[in-house]
Formats: C-alpha cells, structure tokens, sequence
C-alpha cells in the first residue's frame, strides 16, 4: 500500500464503494462493450438496492458506462449525458441474495448491436471487480491490463495463447480459467505487466476456436 | 531501504538517516513504485491542489444534499465569528465541514483515508497552515506525514467502517492530521507520532451507526469534530504531552476494539443512531422516493 492509496483514491463523493467503486464498474463495462452503449438494464442487489439514490450509485454507474473516471464531475450530470446521446436506461432493484452486499447486474446492448451481460462487484475503498460475464465466472478489477479471450475448451489453447505473448515479451502476472464445462465454451482471463499490441490482439483473435479477444485497460 | 510496517520503525529509520519521518516515507514511495522523489511530490503537490479546491467548493455550494440531512452548516459556522474556539480552531471545524458537505453533494473529494472521513486531515492542515505562513514544500511534507502514520494502521489495522467503525476511518484520520500539524509546526518525530497515538487513543470505540446508509449523519459534524480533536491532539504533544501507550501499542488496540464490535454497529445501518426513530423516518421518506 502506498501513499496515495491513503491519500487518495481522488473521487467524487459520497462513498468510495457506492459512488466510485460503482463508476468503476460502469467503466469496465464500457471498456469490455467496446463499443458506445445505447441501452442499459441495471439491477441493483444488497446495499446498492437499498440506498443507490442516496449515494449516487446509479448516476456513477451510468457515467462508467458513458466512458468517465470516478473522479470525473460528469457523475453528477450522468442522466441529463445519457439523455443527449440517446441512451436508454431502465433501472430496477432486487431483493435477491447476492454473494456481496454491492452488486450490480449490467445488461448491455452496444451502438453495433453487442449485447453483454456483467455482474461487478464494489469491494471497498473503491477496488471493484468483475464477477461474471455473459454468465461465465470471470474475475477482473481493472488494476492491470487484462486480456480476455472466449473459446471453445480444448487442450493447447492456454500454452499457445502465452507463447503469443511471450514473443512479443509481454509479461503476465496472473491466469485464470473457467469454463462451463468439459469442451465447452470457456474463458481465459490474463493479466499483464504492459499492454497487449493489437497485433496480438488479432492473432489470438484469428485462432479458429475464438470467439472474442478483448483487451481491457486498466482503469484510469 | 525505507520499508517501515509500525511507527516504531518511521521512528527510527527517520533517526538513523538523521531526517523527518516525511522524508522516509516519500523515499518509501520513491523506491517502492520506481519513481523518482521529484515525481512522487508532484503527485503530492496535485493531490494537494484538489484538497484546496475541494475546501473552496464546498463552502461555496449552499444546497442541500439529495437526502436532505446535510449540506448548510459550514455557511452557518462561516457567518459566525467564533466565540469559544481560537481562530485556527474555528477554521478546521469550518473547513472539515465544507469538505465534507462536499462530499456529501457529490463534489470531488480526496479520500483520506475514507471518503466518509475526508475533510479531517485537509481540514486540519490548511487551517494551521494558513496561520503559520506554511509554503507548499511545508504542506506536501505535512501530508507525506500524515501517509505514513495512515499506511501503518491500515496495515497493522484498518480504515473501513465495515471492519473496524468509525475509529478506523475518523480515528485514523485524526490520528494523521495531528501528525500533519505537528509536521507544520515543526515539532520532532517523537512530537509527530504523539500526536497521532493521543488522537487515535481518544477515539477508540467509536461506531459506525449511519443514518439510511448515507455518509451523512453522523459522519458531517464528526468530520467537524474530529478536525478539532486533531488540533487539542496536536496541542499536546507540542507540549510535550506523551502518551502512556506506545503508538503501536494503541494501533493494535484499536484494531482489537474493532474485531469485537458488533456487525450492527459497523457501517451496517442495523444499529444505534440508524436504528432511532428519527433516523427511520428519514429511511422510510427516501425508500419511498426510490420506489420501494
């Protein structure tokens, strides 16, 4: 921990996990879309059900998927910014158990017509992390650089996606991998030290059994 | 090299390289993250813009929050010439409450360490700083003081309501702005970790009981409050007060003290000042604004 983790994080108020963690949220949502949303369902559960008004959780939610920071003023105005560029957002609450007592369920439809489920989770202090995406387990906080790679499970593809980044010397920090099942479609999350050239990008991309490549930016 | 993990070891590494306990802390920074101290103070030096802008902007904003609990008593404490606190007193329950409403309003905010504790240590160092004349090179070397004393009890304890109550957020907030205001005073490293230890010390206990789950009430006034504390904490140890405690010692405890409080009564909503009447009103009237 250093100093600026205790001086900091630089927000706008009132909470580091309703307000800033959840514009985090919006913001790693908007960075997997890659593409400019036009229509947003979220569900809020637990803690952020109860008091998102008072906090602001929504209009941080809403700004993260717009593109800005947490520490962005824009939070304020997120609705009247959702309003101009046509974008629709239906908001609901539910009362059903959640692992954490701050999650949000995002249903996303992009500009191109992606369509995109994630659960993220605020975890404190402003740490968020992605829970799920499109029903698969994920893990992403938006501390590193993250590649994130959809496929159809087989054996090799693990090995030959590193090599990939190994040439271009790309370091990674840490792996994960879930999969609904034996051969079925699965998800390669992969952190790294630097960020991942589009070039590789797009020759990960250009393996037979992927179905998306996205590479994800830490959050500013 | 400038690892520390207890207050005890800033305290003597910043003997041993015959320098202040700022100094070892910012050379921490420097070598931990690669940077070079030049880079770490101009990210001190930002941070230190947005704390000023933050004190501006919250006395300038006169609404009220979207709740409706807070937001209009820093312009009732400005209008007021002081009639018990000294001017610099005056100036921190001023100033920690205009950030705090602030933050309330949905301002930009520093946390430090929490965004529910946040007007405490700006509150604090700006008011004494102002008064003593204090250059910036004084209030960046303030505050690198204030994040070491903030990063050991984060480490050897913690900042989050949620674990230890509000003596982990406000607590550890006072303990690191009467660091800072020693630091601005030019007090010794002993004087610096005095003044956080008595501040901390008289904060232990301290609940997190918030009004409809908002960092609203109580979390404004005591913001007030506790900028003040700082201040007597600060006071003392210029004196040459001591604690009988050693900080580590008083770190630890509050930690202990955390552990052992009720879940109700830690950030929860479930218990004290959430759970009065006055305060289910308040949670009725905004759950039925919300649709509930």
């Amino acid at each position: 921990m250093g100093v600026f983790d205790i001086i900091g994080p630089v927000m706008i108020g009132p909470s580091s996990s309703h307000t800033a963690g959840a514009a985090r949220i919006g913001l790693l949502a908007h960075y997997i879309l890659k593409e400019e949303p036009v229509k947003a369902d979220i569900v809020f559960y637990g803690s952020f059900a109860k008091t998102y008004r008072g906090h602001g959780t929504d209009k941080a939610v809403i700004a993260g998927l717009l593109g800005f920071g947490a520490d962005d003023p824009a939070i304020r105005n997120a609705f009247e910014l959702a309003a101009q560029k046509k974008f629709t957002i239906n908001i609901g609450t539910s009362s059903e158990e959640e692992q954490h007592p701050n999650t949000v369920k995002i249903k996303l439809l992009g500009k191109y017509g992606k369509t995109m489920e994630i659960v993220g989770v605020s975890l404190g202090g402003g740490k968020v992390s992605i829970r799920r995406i499109n029903g698969f387990a994920a893990e992403i906080s938006g501390e590193t650089f993250t590649l994130l790679s959809v496929y159809d499970d087989q054996s090799g593809v693990v090995s030959l996606v590193s090599s990939f980044l190994a040439e271009k010397n790309i370091n990674i920090s840490q792996m994960r991998v879930f999969r609904k099942g034996k051969h079925q479609q699965a998800v390669m999350i992969i952190d790294t030290d630097s960020r991942v050239p589009d070039t590789v990008v797009e020759k990960i991309s250009s393996l037979e059994i992927m179905k998306s490549v996205i590479a994800i930016d830490p959050l500013r | 090299m400038f690892e520390y993990a207890a207050v005890a070891d800033l305290l003597s590494l910043a003997e041993k390289y015959n320098t202040s306990l700022a100094q070892i802390v910012l050379r921490r920074e420097a070598e931990e993250y690669e940077l070079t101290e030049q880079q770490v103070t101009e990210k001190m030096g930002q941070r230190l813009t947005i704390f000023a802008d933050s004190i501006k902007e919250g006395l300038y904003d006169d609404r009220l929050s979207l709740s409706g609990m807070v937001g209009r008593d820093a312009g009732r404490i400005e209008k007021m010439e002081p009639v018990l606190l000294g001017n610099i007193a005056h100036r921190a329950l001023l100033y920690a409450l205009a950030v705090s409403e602030g933050n309330a309003k949905m301002h930009k905010i520093v946390a430090c360490p929490t965004a529910g504790s946040c007007g405490i240590v700006p509150a604090a160092v700006f008011a004494v700083g102002e008064a003593k004349g204090a250059d910036r090179e004084r209030y960046c070397s303030a505050f690198f003081t204030a994040a070491g004393i903030g990063n050991v009890i984060a480490r050897n304890a913690c900042v989050a309501g949620a674990v230890g109550g509000c003596q982990a957020e406000c607590g550890t907030a006072a303990a690191m702005a009467a660091a800072a205001v020693v630091d601005i005073l030019r007090g010794t490293s002993e004087q610096i970790a005095q003044a956080a230890t008595l501040a901390l010390k008289n904060v232990l206990g301290l609940v997190c009981d918030p009004v409809a789950e908002l960092v609203e009430v109580p979390c404004v006034k005591r913001n007030g409050f506790y900028a003040v504390h700082a201040l007597t904490a600060a006071e003392m140890a210029m004196a040459g007060v001591k604690s009988v405690i050693p900080p580590d010692e008083v770190i630890a405890a509050m930690y202990e003290i955390g552990k052992m409080m009720p879940v109700a009564l830690r950030e929860t909503s479930e218990g004290g000042l959430a759970r009065t009447p006055a305060a289910r009103t308040v949670q009725n009237r905004l759950q039925n604004q919300q649709g509930h």
